[in-house]
């Protein structure tokens, strides 16, 4: 039995490599002294919960990816778009309707990017529709500055802003949180648990399961995946809103947003495309990979080898989503192709 | 029981299906060539030929995936020109897959309620909230499919995600699916292709009992002469997209043509 289990440990050894790397890295910081272990604790929930925030982006992608093959480079513009729209309808309005008109607008842009891209383009190349994605996701940045203005906006969602401080007996000093960033956690914990329940408990998500796995025979029993995506795309402008909403919140609603935004996509394939838990965990193993690097490894960069060490957080992502693609090229939970050759 | 008995022949209602010179080609490879033939009410219809013959391609035609570059399909004697498989299937017709395309993620009654999805009346929001009506219907749909589920035999499987399932129990839940629409016209691509004895005996079972209790209209693409020859009321045979027989199974049985298709034509 034993055996066995060295001999698949043996067999799938850049998995473990990589396992152990990880491990190591988030070890490192405790073992070498370099943080005491309340500011370890620190470290490790802000990633988680920044991680939160790029899983939210992420399941974005993945909703769209599954159920219609195509990969979504607007993603990031939409999480703009949306709380754009929020943040200045709010200026008129309370913020519920605001939130709700703009909720309403991306149904309709869900509706026409149905209507005049994914109709005409469908059982195109996927290049032409990652082009056209990439189109959308251009326009919609500039059309919505257009309309709403290119300053920085914004949105008070009431959320608490000072920090908290817990476990000070434990640990000098405690540890601090953000009490934002736990709100959002707990918002986004919420929403996963909503999409989960409409997937596996309702007849629409039953019929969205069904197009993702097999389009030719979902439309057989008489599924319109026509209107499938419509409803997948105004999931996804949900999503965005919810994104842009806490965000906005955070980081006040300005253009880079959509490049922040853009982060969802390392986490997205890092978690395998098609998985909603591959986002998720993608985004926190991302959150706080990122977290560590910047604090801890620009740290130890700074101290032993006389360099800046900054900005690691930046970049620190897409090395990381690298690694895991050289190891697992499906991703975390993906579904691993097998081609005849 | 063979398949000609009075009694049956008795039952055989008016053409439900036409198809009249249909062509169909894939950029310049001609797939099927000026076919023609109708299917019955209530028939069990079964089309043979070898590989390639354009079977598969034929099924396809008649479920709206293609769309014939000439000649024309009528179903009920409606023509339609242009159809897409969604049609297909709000028209009555249902079909199952040579090579199996369930939703493999999803259990045995998922994979079957899916198949209710036309019959539902209430919008896809109240659907999605689950309120009021939507959430009785979805009790009428579920009932529906436990009566398939037990029709089929499938009951210990219903939880199971169809991906584990061995391949014979697949092809009764491809079968189920197509069956929660209760179709008017059911199309089985090749329903016992590696099946073993039993297996094949307890498909051909469900054929007759539905096409029997149903009265569904059955077209199927076999391989095995002695099911075509068992079960079916009529047959078509196919070689090199063109038809080469039609006619009772003993009457294609006969055929010389169609002798040389299956054995080559002795030099």
């Amino acid at each position: 039995m034993s055996s066995a289990i060295v001999a698949r440990l043996r067999q799938h050894w850049p998995v473990v490599l990589l396992a152990t790397l990880l491990a190591a890295g988030l070890a490192a910081p405790l073992a070498t002294g370099v943080a005491t272990t309340g500011f370890f604790l620190e470290v490790l929930l802000g990633g988680l919960m920044a991680g939160v925030l790029y899983s939210l982006v992420a399941l974005g992608f993945v909703l769209i990816y599954k159920a219609s093959g195509v990969f979504n480079f607007a993603q990031g513009a939409m999480v703009l778009f949306a709380a754009l729209a929020t943040a200045r309808l709010a200026e008129h309005m309370p913020l519920a309707l605001a939130a709700a008109l703009a909720l309403l607008l991306m149904i309709g842009f869900a509706v026409i990017v149905e209507r005049l891209v994914l109709r005409p383009l469908v059982n195109q190349s996927a290049v032409a529709l990652l082009m056209a994605t990439l189109g959308i996701s251009t326009f919609l940045e500039g059309f919505g500055q257009a309309v709403w203005g290119n300053d920085i906006y914004r949105i008070d969602l009431g959320l608490p802003k000072e920090p908290m401080i817990v476990g000070a007996q434990r640990f000098a000093g405690g540890i601090l949180i953000s009490r934002e960033d736990l709100a959002a956690a707990i918002v986004v914990g919420a929403l996963v648990l909503v999409l989960g329940l409409f997937f596996q408990k309702t007849a629409t998500g039953r019929a969205l399961r069904a197009v993702a796995d097999d389009h030719l025979a979902a439309q057989a029993i008489g599924i319109p995946l026509n209107r499938i995506w419509v409803i997948v795309w105004s999931v996804a402008g949900f999503v965005a809103l919810i994104a842009g909403l806490v965000w906005g919140s955070k980081l006040g609603v300005q253009f880079s947003l959509s490049q922040v935004a853009l982060k969802g996509l390392p986490v997205a394939i890092l978690g395998g495309l098609t998985s909603v838990p591959g986002a998720i965990l993608g985004g926190l193993i991302i959150g706080v990979g990122e977290k560590f690097a910047e604090v801890f490894l620009g740290q130890a960069l700074a101290r032993w080898f006389h360099l800046e060490g900054g900005g690691i957080e930046q970049w620190f992502a897409y090395v990381l989503v690298l690694a895991f693609l050289l190891v697992r090229p499906e991703g975390l939970f993906g579904e691993r192709h097998i081609d005849r050759v | 029981m063979s398949a000609s008995d009075v009694s049956r022949t008795g039952q055989i209602g008016n053409v439900l299906l036409q198809v009249e010179h249909a062509s169909l080609t894939f950029g310049g490879v001609k797939a099927l060539t000026d076919i023609c033939f109708d299917v019955r009410e209530r028939e069990i219809r079964a089309i043979i030929g070898p590989n390639g013959a354009g079977k598969s391609s034929l099924l396809n035609l008649i479920n709206g995936v293609y769309t014939p570059v000439a000649g024309t399909i009528s179903y009920r004697g409606q023509v339609r020109k242009r159809m897409h498989p969604v049609d297909a299937a709000r028209m009555g017709i249902a079909r199952t897959f040579q090579s199996l395309a369930l939703f493999k993620g999803m259990s045995v009654l998922d994979n079957i309620m899916t198949g209710r999805t036309l019959r539902m009346r209430s919008g896809l929001l109240a659907q999605a909230l689950r309120i009021g009506p939507a959430a009785r219907e979805e009790i009428e749909h579920r009932k529906v499919v436990e009566g398939i589920i037990d029709f089929l035999e499938i009951q210990p499987y219903r939880r199971q995600p169809v991906g584990m399932l061995p391949y014979g129990l697949q092809k009764r839940v491809d079968l189920g699916r197509a069956l929660a629409l209760e179709p008017q016209l059911l199309l089985l691509d090749e329903p016992m292709a590696g099946m073993n004895l039993e297996e094949k005996q307890d498909m051909c079972r469900f054929i007759l009992d539905v096409n029997d209790e149903f009265g569904t209209t059955i077209v199927l693409i076999e391989h095995d002469m002695g099911v075509v020859m068992d079960i079916s009321d009529r047959v078509v045979v196919l070689d090199y997209g063109r038809k080469i027989g039609d006619g009772t199974p003993n009457e294609v049985h006969a055929n010389r043509d169609v002798i040389n298709a299956y054995l080559g034509i002795a030099h």
